[in-house]
């Protein structure tokens, strides 16, 4: 049970090998992210994908951890999926990866792994990616009619509806979101340049060194 | 006689419910008093964690995941400052390892109380909860003499713990443990061969271990089905790598078997909290980078560096290295873990909370298809959902 980091990170890097040799298709590449395996799939192939990780003998990766989204809006296919499998037979994990954007339906995993039932109804709630063949796509978190995708990142923190409860009309009744006091954003990004310059890269803020931001 | 037909009817459970465990809506179909699905309709008490991480600093973040599983708040602080160490890339002195390690069994403990206590209540037996609560409020007044507060510590943080403990609290830690399991042969004694209480948990709520698998069951309610999986023994993190332990397992997976399972776990904390303080090293409780933890206040006043450092930390807060993660711990409910996207700024990019109640709670209508609608309750107490982390 108890192994070195450096023999869990070959035998990590030698199942990437594997998963790649044996879908050359369907993954775009299979690499190793500090000690974490990562595979990047291809949106449509990610039910056979996360099948073949789910049955091959060297993967057995019998359970569907989690199951989520990231927004990258300047990407041209905006959200990021993200699997995280666990195999408890060989004690590893492994991330799938595969984009999408807002009109590319990602393909259900639920006949795969049962829990991501509620996983993709969260991911299509928060961040409206859509999944085919979902048996119940309905949202999950946020209130009964709400309208948006709030965890986007063009989503205001504030949101756009308050709620509360009218005495005079005994309901709960809903307003636009009125500010007290504005919204601030503080911006913590350094305006001189890095000390860093071993690192050989720039930070976020560098470019404001250069007095143009 | 004339056979009447019985119509299948839906009937509403909570939000305001004791026995709902938190705010939770439940949609029974019911054919007689037979459950024929069970929809819950949760995010009642959602409040947007995720979405606040991403405005706050690293540091900021920490108290958000106190106020996910009130029952447990340790572990999930735990959760998050890992997966933040492992992007700074930083070591955490010995001796605040063994803290947190000591301090995630406390709240254990705190965690497994209320839960076999008031699963037991939910199915009639009043008592337990009366005796559990006075030992958990022992442990409570623990975590407030190592924090500051009670339940809401916000006391682990990247680099170690915020701040040694009182010397004594070490010794009351240990008295408490050797007076313990007087309370655990009690609740025992009044529970386990209970003819009642084993009435109504018995072959409820059974699972499989294929279904457990296929749903993400984990923690407690897979180790009840037989299954040895525990990450402090499998991917150890912080101290537990050196401590010796057990990991109880049951054999039916029923809710029976998932109280018991609870209830060995306890006397294993003791173990592990024994042997922490026992084996507890000297030395530092946060590393010396004062990039990423605060410089001790007496420097502050003498050196210039320190207060630079200190209004930096308290400002802008630590720069974490882009990169992400998959960290995560045996919470006591199960396995809680934490998907962070750093994209080099003070604050994260994504912060994913996975958390077990979750999934546990859409495993619900598998444990309660066929039962009565008594059971519902049996089941829900027996999964262990706190709804701060199931609508986050």
């Amino acid at each position: 049970m108890t192994t070195t980091l450096k023999e869990r990170m070959e035998s990590l890097t030698e199942l990437g090998a594997r998963i790649e040799t044996a879908l050359p298709t369907d993954v775009v590449r299979a690499s190793l992210e500090r000690d974490e395996l990562v595979v990047i799939a291809l949106r449509p192939a990610i039910v056979r994908v996360l099948t073949f990780l789910r049955d091959d003998s060297a993967c057995r990766c019998k359970q569907l951890v989690d199951l989520c989204a990231v927004d990258y809006p300047g990407r041209e296919e905006r959200f990021e999926v993200v699997y995280n499998l666990l195999s408890l037979h060989h004690n590893h994990r492994v991330r799938v990866k595969i984009g999408a954007a807002e009109d590319t339906p990602v393909p259900s995993v639920t006949r795969v792994f049962s829990t991501a039932g509620w996983f993709e109804r969260e991911a299509w709630d928060m961040y409206g990616v859509l999944f085919a063949d979902h048996p119940d796509l309905r949202r999950i978190l946020t209130d009964y009619g709400f309208e948006g995708h709030p965890q986007r990142k063009d989503f205001p923190l504030t949101g756009y509806k308050e709620i509360r409860y009218d005495e005079g009309e005994k309901r709960v009744v809903y307003e636009p979101v009125r500010l007290t006091q504005d919204f601030r954003v503080f911006d913590f990004q350094s305006p001189w340049e890095t000390l860093d310059t071993q690192l050989g890269r720039l930070l976020p803020g560098d470019e404001k060194a250069k007095g143009n931001a | 006689m004339a056979q009447t037909e019985i119509k299948s009817y839906t009937m509403n459970f909570g939000p305001q419910h004791p026995a709902a465990h938190g705010v939770l809506r439940l949609v029974l179909e019911l054919s007689g008093e037979i459950v024929e699905r069970a929809d819950p309709h949760i995010g009642l008490l959602h409040r947007g964690t995720e979405k606040l991480i991403e405005h706050k600093t690293y540091v900021q973040a920490i108290p958000y995941f106190d106020r996910l599983d009130y029952a447990c708040p340790l572990n999930q602080e735990h959760a998050f400052v890992l997966a933040v160490e492992k992007l700074l890339g930083i070591e955490v002195p010995p001796r605040a390892q063994y803290l947190r390690t000591l301090f995630n069994e406390v709240t254990r403990l705190i965690n497994h109380i209320m839960n076999t206590t008031s699963m037991a209540l939910d199915v009639g037996a009043m008592t337990p909860m009366l005796y559990g609560f006075e030992q958990r409020e022992h442990l409570l007044e623990f975590s407030e003499r190592a924090s500051g507060a009670r339940m809401h510590a916000a006391w682990f943080r990247p680099g170690g713990v915020a701040r040694d403990v009182p010397t004594e609290l070490l010794d009351d830690i240990l008295t408490f443990c050797d007076g313990f399991p007087a309370y655990l042969d009690d609740v025992e004694a009044l529970l386990d061969d209970n003819r009642i209480f084993k009435q109504r948990t018995v072959d409820i709520g059974k699972v499989t271990v294929e279904q457990a698998l296929d749903w993400g069951f984990t923690g407690p309610v897979l180790r009840a089905c037989g299954i040895p999986w525990d990450l402090r023994k499998s991917q150890p993190y912080d101290a537990y790598a050196d401590m010796d332990f057990d990991i109880p397992t049951g054999t039916n997976g029923d809710c029976y078997d998932r109280y018991l399972v609870r209830m060995a776990e306890q006397r294993q904390s003791l173990r592990i909290m024994r042997q922490c303080i026992e084996n507890m090293p000297d030395g530092p409780v946060k590393t010396p980078d004062h990039k990423v933890t605060p410089p001790p206040r007496a420097e502050m006043k003498s050196s210039m560096e320190a207060l630079i450092h200190h209004f930096k930390l308290f400002t802008e807060g630590v720069k974490v290295p882009a990169g992400e993660t998959y960290t995560a711990v045996e919470a006591a409910t199960g396995e809680f873990g934490v998907f962070l996207v750093s994209d080099g700024s003070n604050r994260p990019y994504r912060c994913k909370i996975r958390s077990p109640g979750y999934v546990h709670l859409q495993g619900l209508d598998l444990l309660s298809r066929g039962h009565m609608l008594a059971d519902v309750v049996a089941n829900i107490g027996s999964i262990d959902v706190v709804f701060g982390e199931i609508d986050r």
